[in-house]
């Protein structure tokens, strides 16, 4: 018996989420009794296999197969792993790469799959923890199977830092070559006239702010505290504002010393970029919003009341809107 | 040509709710099209604009309440819908993944599409799942959370961006018939018109139930079962300042005064 993880890599680097994986994989483990085996998929495979031997890690098979992540290797690759070892649990990161490799594997091992997995608890049966509604819940889940599968979150585990003495093993996979799937390359976006992961105050507005005949108000206030104004998701999306002022997990991280976050829930996304910050303040008419379990500072209003006082507050003249 | 796109009805929740058992109670609740299948909708109407014979057909599974949300999809301009419902989907605890897969799989092999777009996740659930879930019962390809889409059905190819994290994109080229999982940005979602709306009520909305796409009651069984749902303590100690909108921005200031962000 095992848990399988299989590890993530890109651009000749193990990702941080790897570690995690490191470190979640171990105590569901434990609490199995098991042994925890990782795989690690193309590119430098030994020099990542060296990287995640990381106390904890029992054995770490390696796929030399292409260079990066393609789904069609991966699939086959963990597909037949599984097949050798058959683990009870099969655990990934929730990442974009695992989103687009674990459904199909789950599918096809016919095994249940949970996502965004926040926590577990298992003997025999496991019960996984999740967030639903946009964060505004937390469901368990018994899965009652003798395999799964399971995505974690990423930034919910701390990262496995001791080394450990894994043996690695090259897994010999039967990869069929005909993919489906042709990587071309990767490309950056985002850059552009301002860097907000300089700044030491970003002041960040969601879609509170409702319409973008609303945004000089935001301006205006960043304006008035020499701060740079930064945003979530929707807005980036809208074109209200350029790509590179989106904070969060598509976006930048940003550590600056004050983050006023107005008119964002606090999705998981959006915290992925902006939880570093120094002191992070919340103006959010949900009192509910996940946003206040990393606030420092709240107030819970109507952003079209407080921002207008704050900006004469400093002297400015809050725009007509 | 055809496009499926698999349109959910999502729920959202007042900032005021309650938890009635294991879900959120009904009373707490209001019903959307789901923000990433609207940009689904939005990419198969636009390639349908762009091209000739296309036909865009919407799946939902969900009872009647969500014909509002797919009347929203046709108004948008897709030309059919299905919606699979039954009596045994009705008492279902919840629908997993899997689950979800295998409704949407019997309905595409029925309709027999070129490709299926699909959101990235349900904004309610937030799986992220369903889209290669499918594609994967129906042997398609596949390729998850695309914000680019670039199609030639001629040589049976989409080029697409799939969006990483931290700002990079990834580059590649998908055989067809695939699923794609839509994600946000990746056009600009219209709004439905008053012409289009009056439009939809005349579109055929066809109702399913699981005998009619060759399954039975067992494709709700499912190892997965939810035991518990709560408000989660809020980990945060978050200072809170109190008062009316004078007062509360005064405290911010002070604090930012304090904070050197600005003088005086
Ligand atoms: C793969 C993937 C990657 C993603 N990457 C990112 C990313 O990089 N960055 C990102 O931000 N998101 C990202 N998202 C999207 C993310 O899931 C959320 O959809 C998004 O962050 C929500 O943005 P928001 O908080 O502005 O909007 P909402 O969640 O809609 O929140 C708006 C908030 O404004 C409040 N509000 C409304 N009116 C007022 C008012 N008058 N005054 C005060 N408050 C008000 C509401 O109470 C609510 O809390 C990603 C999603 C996926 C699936």
């Amino acid at each position: 018996m095992t848990v399988l993880a299989v590890a993530e890599h890109r651009r000749g680097e193990v990702r941080d989420v790897s570690f995690e994986l490191v470190t979640a994989g171990r105590r569901l483990a434990d609490d199995l009794g098991t042994d925890l085996s990782l795989l690690v998929v193309g590119g430098d495979v030994d020099g990542f296999a060296e990287d995640l031997n990381r106390d904890g890690v029992d054995t770490i098979y390696t796929v030399d197969e292409g260079e990066e992540f393609n789904h069609g290797v991966y699939t086959q690759a963990i597909e037949q792993l599984h097949a050798e070892l058959d683990p009870t649990a099969l655990v990934t990161p929730n990442s974009v790469n695992a989103l687009d490799y674990a459904p199909a594997v789950a599918e096809s091992l016919d095994i249940p799959l949970v996502t965004d997995v926040i926590d577990f608890e298992a003997d025999g049966t496991v019960e996984v923890t999740r967030e639903q509604y946009g964060g505004k819940v937390e469901t368990t889940y018994d899965v009652d199977a003798d395999q799964y599968a399971i995505t974690i979150r990423p930034a919910e585990w701390p990262k496995a830092e001791e080394t450990g003495d894994a043996a690695i093993e090259a897994f010999d996979a039967d990869i069929d070559a005909d993919l489906g799937t042709t990587v071309n390359g990767f490309e950056e976006v985002g850059g552009g006239d301002v860097d907000i992961t300089e700044a030491d105050v970003l002041v960040s507005i969601g879609r509170g702010i409702e319409e973008e005949e609303n945004l000089p108000l935001v301006e205006e206030l960043a304006d008035a505290l020499g701060a740079t104004l930064s945003s979530s998701r929707p807005i980036v999306d809208n074109g209200w504002l350029p790509k590179n002022r989106q904070v969060g997990q598509s976006g930048k991280v940003v550590t600056p010393d004050i983050y006023i976050a107005i008119g964002i829930s606090g999705a998981v996304q959006h915290v992925a970029g902006m939880k570093g910050a120094d002191t992070i303040v919340a103006i959010n008419t949900d009192p509910n919003a996940p946003i206040y379990d990393i606030a420092d500072y709240g107030i819970v209003d109507d952003l079209f009341e407080v921002v207008p006082e704050l900006i004469e507050e400093f002297g400015g003249e809050a725009p007509d809107i | 040509m055809k496009i499926l796109v698999t349109v959910k009805e999502v729920a959202e929740v007042d900032d005021e709710f309650r938890i009635s058992g294991l879900d959120i109670d009904e009373s707490s609740l209001e019903y959307d099209l789901n923000e990433w299948d609207d940009y689904a909708v939005e990419e198969a109407v636009q390639i349908s604009e762009e091209n000739d014979d296309v036909e865009v057909v919407t799946v939902t599974i969900g009872p009647e309440r969500a014909e509002e949300t797919i009347r929203m999809a046709l108004a948008k301009g897709a030309d059919r819908a299905v919606r699979v419902w039954d009596d045994s989907l009705e008492s279902a605890q919840f629908l997993d993944i899997d689950t979800k897969a295998e409704l949407l799989a019997a309905v595409a092999e029925q309709e027999d599409p070129d490709f299926v777009l699909s959101g990235v996740q349900a904004g309610d659930d937030a799986n992220g799942a369903t889209g290669v879930a499918l594609a994967e019962r129906l042997g398609f390809e596949w390729a998850a959370v695309v914000n680019s889409l670039d199609l030639d059905a001629d040589a049976g190819l989409a080029s697409v961006r799939r969006e990483l994290e931290g700002g990079v994109e990834e580059l590649t080229d998908v055989d067809l018939p695939a699923v794609l999982t839509i994600q946000t940005g990746i056009n600009e979602p219209r709004y439905a018109s008053l012409r289009g709306i009056r439009q939809a009520q005349r579109k055929p909305l066809e109702v399913q139930g699981l005998d009619d796409i060759g399954l039975d009651d067992s494709v709700v069984d499912s190892p997965v079962e939810r035991t518990e749902m709560y408000e989660p303590e809020s980990e945060g100690d978050a200072t809170y300042w109190e008062g009316s909108p004078e007062e509360t921005a005064g405290e911010l200031a002070e604090f930012l005064r304090d904070k050197g962000v600005v003088e005086g």
